[in-house]
């Protein structure tokens, strides 16, 4: 989202060299330009019948408004990186000079002044006067803007021009422009959005063939703009008929956004299940299978979630791998903070549930004091690397921001991987036999105390990496963990305690239904309702979805 | 006979409960009549803190009484503290009348801020008093006859009892929160003006409250040594030693553990309203469940299942509480978190247990 940073240290040198030309005598431009730059432009020295950028920008300011509507015309047949941003200002009112020959141009963003063509920052406003447009300058200037950006390199800014071509309305010349990008263009999406802006052109024809057959080729459209178009015609067209095959056409598209509305919903409610999935898993190995209740947990996830900020604060150039390096070294240290927990404190305590979660309660304070002692009661900032971050639009309707689908898919890998220790590796088998028959598991040779505190560690560095992919989503602060614990603890109860299928499937429906009341309800009353629907819940079948059978279940 | 019963027989609650009484009895002396240069005068500070603890004396009696005696551990004890609280707060936010920021006669000032047009159902009879005290006792004790009845009918007991119960309070937390419910939101109820006529500020006024809990406290001790001592408790105890065994006896465990808790909500919600007027406020963070988990480190630091063991219990750790977060804020969670371990591993009988311990040990030697 925010600008690649790879991309700083090149502008900076820019910015140095455009600067060292100014000092210099020969203003030799073109050596710092970039390479798009036209060679005409070469060098401002040469009186030559193309005026070079630079001369362009400075005459910005002078002359009427005629004249101004000439040199932007000129500027815009220069392919300079810099135009966009100094059209935009002026559109913005925010591009100003002042009266020196050559005028000094310079950008102002909030309090922030920079020279339009160095790029460098301005300290001194004195003289510096906005460059007046009127409307039918910002006309014009809208539309080199959307062009340039049609040109752009970047689909979703090419597919931003688009939108804004139709949001401003397509008129005959927009439509020819748009017609010859469509042949050049290679994306679907802005493809897409290109037959949509046609065909609410088409919409303003005085033909009603070419209107209806205008109508008919935007009934599959998914834009804003093209249902607006639509709406329009539905309500004032001369042609009753069209009128009528309009207000289909937006019926039909209203089903289709209600499907992917309902997809997208259903996307952020298995999301949500994965978080919660991802909270609880852990509590499912050591409040499930050891019975042991662990109200720190949720400190656990806080531990893994500041692991998470620590790799980034001692490898800053790691950024892109920090997520990767995390998750182990997450998993390592909650781990052995659980085995520590278990060792000093929880040992004591089997068989007394109620003293385990007392204790453990305690712990949690500690823990988070300690964090709040250690580091600060502020939250941290945790970054993002660049492939987890953008979102995925798949049509206007839909889009996945790729943190979510990440998440998603870790929470599932974590949850099989868990599947895979617990039936297939000896650790899992012992850990299930101790927790079905302490004593006969002891009498065949297992030896209890070091499963519970491997086991004990294993879910507690589940947290950890839980903490991990949270860090990605929420704020890392000393609360992080309290926000979970609740939800975590209703996760693991509804789906059976014991059961790691039912952890699964009880964090998904959890999400989901959290997430199919909150239109409804709002965000606070959907949890409040949720939580009470739970509380009925294990009135009406206290062991969970899926209750443990057989003598196992005996407590 | 019952002098006997409910304190003869009791040498540490007789102990507790004569201080309670003398604090009762010097500290209004203390407060009102000793002139303020004396060294013996009692601030206004420190009566409105001893109220406040005697308020939470009372909660942890409640919690004792269920959890001590009877082996239920509810961690949502505070969700029927705040409503007592909440109770409490409506009649005296009623009390205010046309005195509020914005002067409406009916309103209260969070409403008019919202633009509602008249009282909710629900304000409707909180500006008569008996009405109120009914509600502090009803709608606490509703709820837990609801709740309870469900939970205990499913025979849902121990640690899952202890996490819905704080589910419990942790869902009456986020609906207070919201502005709609029509309780002030975030926050709350507070800028109280009088009770009974009386002006909260004076403090004649805070020394009647603070008789007014003490007297609480006493007869709410009373009524829970009642109980333990009569057939009633023989059974409760019966249930948390062996719930089955009971059952299979022919007792009816789920009716004696219903009404147990009822009887236990509404001591708690007589404990909040005697508490709000004395702090002047009550939000929805006194629902937080880290709140009710407290009440139950008061009651295990003094010694479960002891009823003066409770109040002990939350005496000290409130003033430790008061010391800490006065003197250095920052080791005071690392204190009670640390609280809750020791006492779980090494005084799972508490302060009580240990004295027993110390004077037991003397008498042998």
């Amino acid at each position: 989202m925010n600008p690649p940073c790879r991309f700083t240290p090149r502008h900076t040198l820019h910015a140095v060299l455009l600067w060292l030309m100014c000092f210099s005598a020969l203003p030799l431009h073109a050596s710092a330009q970039s390479p798009a730059a036209p060679a005409e432009a070469r060098t401002g020295a040469v009186p030559a019948a193309q005026p070079s950028f630079e001369q362009l920008v400075q005459q910005l300011p002078g002359g009427s408004l005629r004249d101004r509507t000439a040199t932007i015309n000129q500027l815009s047949n220069q392919r300079d990186e810099r135009l966009a941003d100094i059209f935009n200002a002026l559109l913005a009112g925010e591009l100003l000079a002042d009266k020196d020959t050559p005028p000094t141009i310079a950008i102002r963003s909030g309090e922030q002044l920079t020279d339009a063509l160095t790029g460098t920052a301005l300290s001194d406003s004195t003289g510096l006067r906005r460059i007046p447009v009127n409307n039918n300058l910002r006309t014009q200037l809208r539309g080199q803007v959307a062009q340039l950006h049609l040109n752009h390199s970047d689909t979703d800014k090419r597919y931003a021009a688009v939108q804004r071509f139709i949001r401003d309305g397509v008129n005959a010349d927009t439509a020819a422009l748009l017609h010859a990008h469509q042949e050049l263009e290679e994306s679907d999406r802005v493809q897409g959005a290109i037959t949509t802006a046609l065909a609410v052109y088409r919409l303003q024809s005085a033909d009603s063939g070419i209107r209806q057959a205008a109508i008919n080729e935007l009934s599959g459209s998914l834009e804003q703009e093209a249902r607006n178009a639509l709406r329009g015609i539905a309500a004032n067209d001369a042609d009753p008929e069209l009128r009528a095959a309009a207000a289909e056409a937006i019926e039909s598209i209203q089903g289709r956004i209600g499907f992917y509305r309902f997809v997208e919903n259903l996307f952020f409610g298995l999301s949500l299940g994965s978080v919660l999935l991802l909270a609880a898993i852990g509590l499912a190995i050591t409040f499930g299978v050891m019975g042991v209740i662990n109200m720190a947990h949720g400190e656990l996830i806080m531990i893994g979630a500041y692991t998470t900020w620590g790799v980034q604060v001692l490898f800053p150039n790691l950024i892109e791998w920090s997520l990767l390096i995390a998750i182990p070294a997450a998993f390592l240290i909650t781990a052995l903070v659980g085995i520590a927990i278990e060792r000093g404190v929880i040992r004591f305590l089997y068989g007394r549930p109620l003293e385990t979660l007392l204790a453990t309660f305690g712990l949690s304070l500690v823990l988070q004091q300690a964090v709040r002692s250690l580091f600060s009661p502020l939250n941290r900032s945790v970054s993002s690397p660049e492939w987890i971050s953008g979102t995925l639009t798949i049509n206007p309707v839909l889009s996945i921001t790729y943190t979510r689908l990440y998440i998603l898919i870790f929470g599932l890998l974590v949850f099989f991987a868990l599947m895979l220790v617990m039936k297939r590796t000896a650790l899992g088998l012992k850990v299930r036999a101790v927790s079905q028959n302490r004593a006969m598991a002891r009498a065949v040779g297992v030896r209890s105390s070091w499963v519970d505190a491997l086991t004990f560690g294993l879910g507690s560095g589940i947290a950890g990496v839980a903490g991990v992919a949270l860090s990605q989503l929420t704020n890392v602060g000393p609360n992080l963990g309290q926000a979970y614990i609740i939800d975590s603890f209703m996760v693991v109860v509804f789906g059976g305690v014991g059961n790691l299928w039912g952890t699964l499937v009880s964090a998904m429906s959890l999400g989901l239904i959290n997430n199919f009341l909150e239109p409804y309800a709002g965000a606070m009353l959907a949890k409040v309702l949720v939580l009470i629907m739970l509380i009925l819940f294990i009135q009406k079948k206290p062991k969970g979805l899926f209750p443990q059978k057989g003598r196992a279940a005996a407590d | 006979m019952l002098t006997q019963r409910l304190l003869l027989s009791d040498r540490g609650g007789m102990v507790v409960l004569g201080l309670v009484v003398l604090t009762a009895i010097l500290v209004p002396i203390l407060n009102l009549v000793v002139p303020t240069s004396s060294p013996f005068y009692v601030s206004n500070f420190t009566v409105a803190l001893l109220g406040k603890f005697l308020c939470f004396a009372l909660l942890a009696l409640s919690v004792d009484l269920i959890w001590g005696y009877c082996g239920i551990l509810s961690l949502g004890h505070g969700a029927f503290f705040s409503l007592g609280g909440y109770g409490m707060g409506m009649y005296l936010m009623r009390q205010i009348g046309d005195r509020g920021v914005y002067g409406h006669p009916e309103l209260m000032d969070f409403m008019v801020v919202l633009n509602w047009e008249s009282l909710p159902w629900y304000w409707q009879g909180f500006d008569m008093f008996w009405f109120s005290l009914l509600m502090i006792l009803l709608v606490p004790g509703l709820l837990a006859l609801v709740f309870g009845w469900l939970a205990f009918r499913s025979r849902v007991t121990g640690v899952y009892f202890a996490i819905i119960t704080q589910a419990l309070t942790y869902a009456l937390m986020l609906a207070f929160f919201r502005n709609e419910m029509g309780f002030g939101g975030n926050n709350g109820l507070n800028d109280f003006k009088e009770i009974l006529g009386f002006d909260l500020a004076a403090k004649t006024t805070r020394v009647g409250l603070f008789v007014a809990s003490a007297i609480a406290l006493v007869l709410g001790y009373l009524a829970c040594r009642y109980i333990v001592t009569s057939r009633m408790g023989r059974v409760i105890v019966s249930i948390r030693d062996a719930e089955s065994r009971t059952r299979f006896c022919g007792y009816q465990v789920e009716s004696y553990k219903l009404w147990l808790f009822v009887f236990s909500s509404m001591l708690a919600a007589i404990a909040g309203a005697l508490y709000v007027p004395q702090v002047g406020i009550i939000n929805p963070g006194e629902f937080s469940p880290l709140n009710s988990i407290e009440m139950v480190v008061w009651v295990a630091t003094g010694g479960r299942g002891t009823l003066f063991g409770a109040i002990v219990g939350a005496f000290s750790v409130n003033y430790a509480k008061t010391f800490f977060t006065t003197f250095s804020p920052e080791t005071w969670l690392f204190i009670l978190g640390a609280l809750f371990v020791l006492v779980t591993l090494v005084l799972p009988k508490g302060i009580v247990g240990l004295l027993g311990h110390v004077r037991r040990k003397g008498d042998k030697s």
